[in-house]
């Protein structure tokens, strides 16, 4: 028989300063962990929507991102008349693209930090639909004039709309703000490839990489195999959305194991928590659970009830621990990717599935800690537990 | 002392609580440890800068290079020693995983320059002598498993092609906290196969007085202001500093991890020591009815949880220490990996503070027990 489930809760709330501590050392523990994870997904959530499906890159082979990568012109226009490109009002949808890094001070500290500055193609909103302008306008072709990420205007000191700022060599003009969707390129500024490449004294025909817009998705193997096939180009060609999960690998590695072994630590040491917890539930209880015994209930019931309430501490715990980190969603941070040297501001995300993990482990956690203690109450001897003070 | 035995009775009458408690301070001194290595990984840039080295880049970004030229206007800018450059190149070796920093160094300068990388002058001379030649750092070299005299292929990404290198010096440092981890190659090598010549990633100059860090900074700085191409000169410490903080703000997850943990563990040893003195409240009275006095009470149940704090305390953190010693776990991405001594004296006084405060409360208790009340209540 089974013994009822009230008994548990009503002991915890009868208990409560040992619950209170299990609790919060389970809820601690999730935490950190959701928050650790909240931080890799969230970098690399931002990377990888700013690729889109049916948007490709073209690099030179053998480059590892766009820092280190070549495109002629005569290059890109091979790459403009290949199958599969879509076709806007201006001709083909490709976008070659030169990137600078330029060290702006940012607001919040007040030492430099690096900026991705992207010369891109007048066509560069119809190539990513995604991005959109949200004050201000887009930069005309020719000129020295600015486009600025969201993320940009407010993170970094002199990036506001109409400010007008020194590097490279000439004075350029802030334009234009645009939102990007909470990707990369909110924290990149943008500007005309060929203004940005006179600028920086680059030769002009030579671009980084071209972004081209697919017809559709389906679209990129055909592409693909038109372009690795012409004796004319040595590129390479990678789906946008490959290409920037490439580029968050290394920090999200990073956080994920130092994250994971964090929280594997703090885990062993809440479940010396919860076994502490349980241990003196029980050993002050001895007497209740040999009168149960008595009364007839099995070991089987009291190992259940014991686990229950191991359990029922540990959700407690867990939810908490996630109700704690809801409010780090959207919270923003920045970080450096590791393969462009430049910073990205990206934003926690906890996501349901997250809270789902963390639950998970707190139970488990309250599983490993509840078990022994629950096998040592069954076992005891009643008429033992029962002399005993 | 003599009651020492006394002590070690109660701590086994109740051994799995007592393992318990001590597995507590265990994982939570093992993980300020861990907090305190990965803080170190990211910031020893910072730590051992050197006061009175410079670092020149161009004002627009580390990735835009600056004139072979400068080097002689930097010798003959007042308060600067000595000059030298370098370069990074970006290289795989095997596996774009195996992160490894290359620099084409110009060779004497630069050795000069950084008086704790240590190498044998014979192995200098081989290296100065090779064309293809390469110096790398003890760390990288056992890593890899490289020796004297092996050519090791790198796949260039920024300055494309496959490079061959023939190692012919290992250097090492005397501090453990110093980089061992670089490879070294020779600089006209690497700018005579670059297209564009006498490029330079940064300059690294030596200044006669510490004191004059800001001034000469800012003279290298006006000096070269409004060419083509302008410099940014800071202090080795502020650029390793900036580069820490362009990372993302590690000193805060760290510290607020170390808050909840430590404030967990608090919890957990004081609800420990409290149920302790509540189950012995008999023992307690009939030790002052036989003529303890009250302050030894307290001081007897403060001892026992200062006992547990340092026991489990020293362990975690000797844990910790060997973790250290296995090395970065990331696969390069974190060059230093070293636990230092000062950390763990501040540990062991950080797991003593959490005992006594643990401690205090129940001690406070057992010493205002009235004895009377105590045997009665049993």
């Amino acid at each position: 028989m089974a013994i009822p489930l009230i008994y548990n809760i009503r002991s915890v709330r009868a208990r409560w300063t040992s619950a209170v501590v299990a609790i919060l050392g389970v809820a601690g523990t999730v935490g950190v962990f959701i928050a650790m994870l909240a931080l890799a997904r969230g970098f690399k959530a931002t990377l990888v929507s700013s690729g889109s499906p049916d948007n490709a890159i073209v690099s030179r082979a053998g480059s590892s991102s766009e820092m280190d990568s070549a495109i002629t012109l005569t290059q890109e226009r091979v790459v403009e008349d290949t199958v599969g490109v879509a076709r806007g009002k201006d001709g083909p949808l490709v976008s070659p693209e030169v990137v600078v890094v330029v060290a702006f001070p940012l607001r919040s500290t007040g030492t430099d930090a690096n900026v991705e500055v992207r010369g891109v193609s007048p066509k560069v909103l119809e190539v990513r639909p995604s991005v959109k302008m949200m004050a201000g306008r887009f930069f005309q072709p020719g000129l020295n004039e600015l486009v600025v990420g969201r993320n940009v205007a407010h993170e970094y000191v002199g990036l506001d709309l109409g400010d007008s700022l020194r590097f490279g060599g000439a004075t350029w003009t802030v334009v234009g703000v645009f939102d990007a969707g909470g990707s990369a390129f909110d924290s990149e500024v943008w500007c005309d490839s060929r203004v940005l490449n006179q600028t920086f004294k680059r030769p002009e025909d030579i671009f980084q990489s071209a972004t081209v817009h697919l017809t559709s998705p389906d679209a990129l193997n055909s592409f693909k195999d038109a372009l690795t096939s012409d004796p004319r180009l040595n590129v390479k060609v990678e789906r946008e959305i490959d290409y920037y999960d490439k580029q968050s690998r290394a920090l999200t590695t990073l956080i994920e194991i130092l994250g994971g072994i964090v929280a594997l630590v703090m885990g062993i040491g809440a479940v010396f928590g919860a076994l502490n917890t349980m241990y003196s539930a029980i050993t002050e209880r001895s007497r209740e659970i040999a009168t149960m015994r008595a009364l007839g209930f099995g070991a089987g019931s009291v190992v259940t009830s014991f686990i229950f309430e191991a359990l029922f501490i540990a959700f407690i715990g867990g939810a908490l621990g996630c109700l704690a980190v809801l409010p780090l969603n959207g919270f923003t941070t920045g970080a450096m990717n590791f393969q462009t040297f430049s910073h990205v501001a990206f934003a926690f995300r906890v996501t349901p599935v997250l809270l789902g993990i963390g639950v998970v482990f707190a139970l488990f956690m309250g599983f490993v800690g509840g078990v022994p203690p629950a096998i040592r109450a069954a076992i005891r001897p009643i008429a033992a537990s029962l002399r005993e003070l | 002392m003599k009651y020492l035995h006394l002590l070690t009775a109660n701590l086994k009458r109740k051994k799995i609580r007592t393992v318990l408690t001590i597995g507590s301070f265990v994982v939570a001194l093992f993980l300020f440890g861990l907090l305190v290595i990965v803080r170190g990984a990211f910031s020893q840039g910072v730590d051992i800068a050197g006061v009175d080295r410079l670092f020149i880049i161009n004002k627009v970004s580390i990735i835009q290079s600056l004139p072979l030229a400068y080097r002689d206007r930097l010798l003959a800018t007042p308060g600067v020693k000595e000059v030298t450059f370098s370069n990074w190149f970006g290289g795989v070796y095997q596996d774009p995983k195996n992160f490894i920093p290359f620099f084409a160094v110009d060779e004497e300068s630069y050795r000069q320059m950084y008086p704790e990388f240590h190498i044998d002058d014979d192995q200098w001379a081989a290296f100065m002598g090779d064309r293809e030649g390469a110096v790398v750092g003890a760390k990288t070299a056992k890593r890899f498993g490289w020796k004297i005299g092996d050519r090791i292929p790198i796949m260039g990404t920024i300055y494309p092609g496959n490079w061959e290198f023939n190692i012919r010096g290992i250097y090492t440092a005397k501090r453990p906290q110093d980089d061992t981890t670089q490879f070294w190659f020779h600089w006209k090598r690497l700018d005579e196969s670059s297209p564009q010549k006498g490029a330079v990633g940064w300059y690294i100059v030596r200044i006669k007085n510490p004191d004059d860090a800001a001034k000469v900074a800012k003279s290298i700085d006006d000096e070269f202001a409004n060419s083509p191409y302008e410099t940014k000169t800071d202090t080795e410490k502020a650029f390793a500093a900036s580069w820490v903080k362009q990372m993302g703000n590690i000193e805060f997850l760290i510290l607020s991890i170390g808050a909840v943990v430590f404030f967990t563990l608090l919890l957990v040893t004081g609800n420990t020591m409290a149920i302790a003195v509540r189950e012995r409240t008999a023992e307690l009275a009939v030790l002052k009815a036989v003529g303890f006095s009250d302050t030894f009470v307290m001081v007897f149940v403060l001892a026992e949880s200062l006992f547990l704090a340092f026991i489990g305390g020293g362990l975690g953190l000797l844990l910790a220490k060997g973790w250290s010693l296995m090395g970065d776990p990331t696969g390069g991405l974190l060059p230093f990996f070293y636990f230092p001594v000062k950390f763990m004296i501040a540990g062991i006084l950080l797991a003593l503070a959490v005992g006594t405060i643990a401690g205090i409360l129940p001690a406070i208790s057992a010493m205002r027990l009235r004895v009377v009340d105590a045997l009665r209540r049993v």
